[in-house]
C-alpha cells in the first residue's frame, strides 16, 4: 500500500503497524513524535495501530532553532 | 523569575544556527541560558540529535517551539507533537502571519493559545508589542508572554520601547523580550524596561565569536536588571550639576 511519510510517497505491506514504520526510519524511538492524518499517535499507541493506504504520517523530532 | 513553579535565569538562547558541538558547550558555559528553544521539525537521518543530546549532557532546560507555523491549526498540532518528543508541556507558541514578516498573527495566536491552555500547556506565547494582546493572552491562561523587539532575525533592537513598558505595564505575568536583539546593550535595555527574561538566538549564533557574544549577553541582563531594580534617575530637560556651584575657585 502506498502512504504519504513526511511529505513524500511511502510504500509499505498492507496490514504494517505504525511502529514497523517508525523502526525502519528511526531504530532508536526517543525524541521522535509521530502523527497519524493530522492527530498526534502516542508511543504506546503504535503497535496497534495499523496504516491504511493514503494514510498522511508525519514522524518528527526537536531540531536546531529558535 | 519563575514559570509554572520553575526558577530560571534571565537569559534565554536559541540553538538556530548552532551546529558545532564545541561550540555549543562554550556558549552554553559562557551564557549559562535559562532555558534554549528548539524547534521540531520532520526525522531525517542527517538531523540534529548530537545537538540534543549535548544540551541534555549539559542539563539545558529545552523550551520547544512552533516556528514557522501559519495557523492555529498547525501550531496546535506542533505542539502536541513537541510534548510528545520532548516530553514538556511547555511551548514558546509562535503562530506567524507570513514567510517575509514573520510577524505574529494574533488571531491564530489567540486560538492556538486557548485551545492549548485547555490541553494542559503552559504557554509562553510570541506576541506583538501590544498590552491588548497581552492582556488577552494572560486572560486566556498563557504563562508568561514574550513581546517582539524588532523582526526576527532583523537586529534592530527594541524598535519602541514604549511598548514594551505597555506590555509590561499591562500584565502580571513574566514578560520575555523575544526577536530583534542584535547586541548586548539592547538585551540590557530589554531588562531595564521591566522584562524579566531575554531570548537571543541569532545575535548570538550568528555573531563573528558566538561565545563572546554569548557572555556579553549574560552580563548585559545581569546589568539591565539590575539597573530596572536599582531606580533610574528621572530625565530633565536641562543640565543639573553634580559638583556643588558653591566655593568655586576665583567666584
Amino acid at each position: 500500500m502506498r502512504l504519504s511519510v513526511n511529505g513524500g510517497p511511502h510504500e509499505l505491506p498492507e496490514g504494517s503497524a505504525l511502529t514497523e514504520l517508525v523502526a525502519t526510519m528511526a531504530p532508536d524511538a526517543r525524541g521522535i513524535a509521530v502523527a497519524v492524518n493530522g492527530s498526534v499517535v502516542r508511543a504506546a499507541e503504535w503497535p496497534a495501530t495499523t496504516l491504511r493506504e493514503g494514510d498522511l504520517v508525519e514522524v518528527v523530532t526537536a531540531h536546531q532553532g529558535g | 523569575m519563575e514559570i509554572a513553579g520553575q526558577k530560571l535565569g534571565p537569559l534565554w538562547l536559541g540553538t538556530g544556527g548552532l551546529t558545532n558541538l564545541e561550540t555549543v558547550q562554550r556558549v552554553v558555559a559562557a551564557g549559562a541560558p535559562g532555558l534554549m528553544t528548539v524547534s521540531l521539525r520532520r526525522f531525517s537521518d542527517t538531523g540534529n540529535d548530537s545537538l540534543l543530546a549535548t544540551l541534555a549532557e549539559l542539563g539545558v532546560r529545552l523550551l520547544p517551539n512552533t516556528a514557522g507555523c501559519l495557523g492555529a491549526r498547525e501550531a496546535v498540532l506542533t505542539a502536541e507533537l513537541a510534548r510528545e518528543a520532548l516530553g514538556t508541556d511547555w511551548v514558546k507558541l509562535e503562530v506567524i502571519g507570513d514567510e517575509q514578516s514573520l510577524l505574529p498573527d494574533v488571531v491564530e495566536l489567540l486560538e492556538a493559545a486557548e485551545s492549548l491552555v485547555d490541553r494542559g500547556f503552559t504557554v509562553l506565547p510570541y506576541t506583538t508589542g501590544d498590552p491588548v494582546v497581552a492582556r488577552r493572552l494572560v486572560d486566556l491562561g498563557c504563562a508568561a508572554v514574550m513581546p517582539l523587539g524588532s523582526p526576527i532575525g532583523s537586529g534592530r533592537g527594541i524598535a519602541d520601547p514604549h511598548t514594551i513598558e505597555a506590555v509590561r505595564a499591562a500584565v502580571d505575568v513574566p514578560v520575555v523580550l523575544d526577536a530583534g536583539i542584535g547586541t548586548a546593550s539592547e538585551a540590557a535595555q530589554a531588562m531595564e524596561l521591566g522584562c524579566d527574561a531575554v531570548l537571543v538566538a541569532t545575535a548570538v549564533t550568528r555573531a563573528e565569536d558566538p561565545v563572546a557574544m554569548a557572555r556579553a549577553m549574560r552580563l548585559a541582563v545581569e546589568a539591565g536588571g539590575l539597573a530596572r531594580g536599582a531606580g533610574r534617575i528621572p530625565r530633565r530637560e536641562s543640565a543639573r550639576a553634580s559638583s556643588p556651584m558653591r566655593g568655586r575657585v576665583g567666584r
